[in-house]
């Protein structure tokens, strides 16, 4: 399979299986299209009737050269994969990563947060350290051989618990070498908070952190507020600057979230950039579709044409030795993931879970507080395992939807919680998602493109 | 010459040596929200290319 467009002035062919990636004169782009389809003797009869300057031997040129990267596994490489997914998902169990909600509690009341405000529609609450330690057990004791864990410290505001945090680290640490085991930790902070004691720290223990800002004052404002309803851009993004800067301007992501108020958000993203952050994310918002700020149809073209913007100034600031990074465009094409991954996706349910300030354990983040999707808890386990086999079941190849879908290696199906919220059912598809996803690929494989062009 | 690869991607060659499973869970990158941006932590895998 592969997917071919124009953008950025090249015309690009993408082999989907392979992961190769090619660019071609027009006349190339139009014998592709036509390849799987049709004869020589018709193809070439097309491409005459299209292209005047061109002769048959131009054409059976063409032909041959695309008849030898089919042959190298370059150009519409067999789509093989289908059962792989089983086999990498049917682990026997082991869990890696963890999403630990140390606070169920928040000092900002942002008006679009997907969990209300850091309850989850239940109870505030923090996390003890007594659970948050048998958390980490139960993690290292269901991780089978693997040696990397993840542990990311959420909320609401993990910084409402800070200390408990770093107990939770230091304990961590101890069980690293007997285990041998080795611990990375991400904080996603809203940034109020922030203060010497938590740079130090988190430069020392935290692998990442994530930094939560919307952009350009008014846009964060409008959305981020505190509970008087004064807006927080003024108070965090001095700690933020300091925050990056103390970790080198690297291993941190300033993270945005677009709305149906700012459908013009790489004016968001250039105005971070402009303040001197260098590593960069904005995401669409998850909310209900009746919110005041959720995305509409009428926004879909306006939010594509915005990632094309973005590309296009990304490659213009490179140049001008002033680039960023934009997560979404971060590709490793030479290498990246590799087949099994990228068939059965982020592990929720399955490798990675949540774990409330009480213990209870939930496919991830944003299935938290949905009672029909709890699996258990951190003293018991899995229990729910009718639940869990419906996560095991997820992946690139189930969806009929996604079965000709040149991006499913990319996304590996999309997300769980996104079709669950979107179509009702964890294996349906949120459509819109997809068209911003395949969007963001197009404009990441060509910014990879200029690179090597470079 | 009318097509240029400038990327040799390696998708296919994973086959054989890739499933190690210590590459980090996508969601606790950056976005927590919506695996193309994940790095490949497998040492042991060797390019097919």
């Amino acid at each position: 399979m592969i997917h071919q467009y124009k953008l950025g002035g090249r015309n690009i062919i993408l082999d989907t299986c392979s992961g190769s990636v090619h660019i071609t004169d027009d006349v190339a782009y139009d014998i592709i299209a036509l390849y799987k389809d049709k004869s020589e003797e018709e193809i070439t009869g097309e491409i005459l009737l299209k292209h005047r300057d061109v002769t048959k031997e131009d054409i059976a040129e063409c032909i041959r050269d695309i008849r030898a990267l089919e042959t190298e596994g370059r150009l519409f490489t067999p789509d093989v994969y289908g059962d792989l997914a089983w086999d990498f998902k049917d682990s026997g169990g082991v869990i890696k990563a963890l999403c630990l909600h140390v606070s169920h509690t928040c000092n900002l009341n942002c008006s679009y947060c997907f969990a209300s405000q850091g309850k989850y529609s239940g109870q505030r609450a923090l996390m003890s350290f007594e659970v948050g330690k048998r958390a980490l057990d139960f993690l290292v004791e269901n991780s089978g051989t693997r040696t990397n864990l993840e542990v990311d410290f959420f909320g609401g505001e993990p910084l409402m618990n800070w200390d408990v945090v770093k107990r939770l680290v230091e304990y961590a640490r101890t069980l690293e070498e007997p285990r041998g085991k080795k611990f990375r930790f991400t904080l996603t902070t809203n940034g109020v908070l922030i203060d010497d004691d938590v740079i130090e720290f988190s430069n020392r223990e935290m692998s990442n952190v994530v930094l939560s800002l919307d952009g350009r004052p008014e846009t964060h404002d409008r959305l981020r507020k505190d509970y008087t309803g004064k807006g927080s851009y003024d108070v965090i993004v001095p700690k933020f600057k300091r925050f990056a800067q103390a970790r080198g301007g690297k291993d941190y992501y300033i993270r945005g979230t677009f709305t149906h108020l700012n459908t013009d958000f790489t004016a968001d993203i250039f105005h971070m950039a402009d303040l001197g952050f260098t590593e960069l994310s904005m995401e669409p918002v998850v909310c209900a579709p009746s919110d005041p700020f959720a995305l509409t149809r009428e926004d879909l073209p306006v939010l594509l044409e915005q990632y094309d913007i973005l590309a296009a100034e990304m490659i213009k600031r490179k140049k001008n030795g002033k680039g960023f990074t934009f997560y979404h465009y971060m590709l490793d094409v030479e290498r990246g993931p590799c087949i099994y991954k990228r068939v059965s996706g982020c592990g929720s349910g399955t490798e990675y879970m949540a774990v409330t300030p009480w213990g209870e354990l939930f496919p991830c983040h944003q299935f938290v507080g949905e009672a029909e999707y709890s699996l258990g808890n951190i003293w018991e386990g899995v229990k729910n395992t009718q639940k869990q086999e419906e996560f095991r079941r997820c992946n690139a190849y189930t969806r009929p939807e996604c079965r000709d879908c040149w991006a499913k290696l990319y996304c590996a199906g999309g997300c769980a919680a996104n079709a669950y919220h979107a179509a009702g059912d964890i294996s349906g598809v949120y459509q819109y998602g997809c068209e911003l996803f395949k969007k963001r690929i197009e404009c990441a494989l060509l910014l990879k493109v200029a690179e090597a062009e470079d | 010459k009318r097509i240029k690869t400038v990327i040799t991607g390696d998708i296919n060659g994973s086959v054989k040596n890739g499933g190690c499973g210590e590459c980090q869970t996508s969601c606790q990158s950056a976005c927590k929200t919506s695996v193309a941006n994940q790095k490949c932590e497998n040492k042991k895998r060797v390019s097919s290319k």
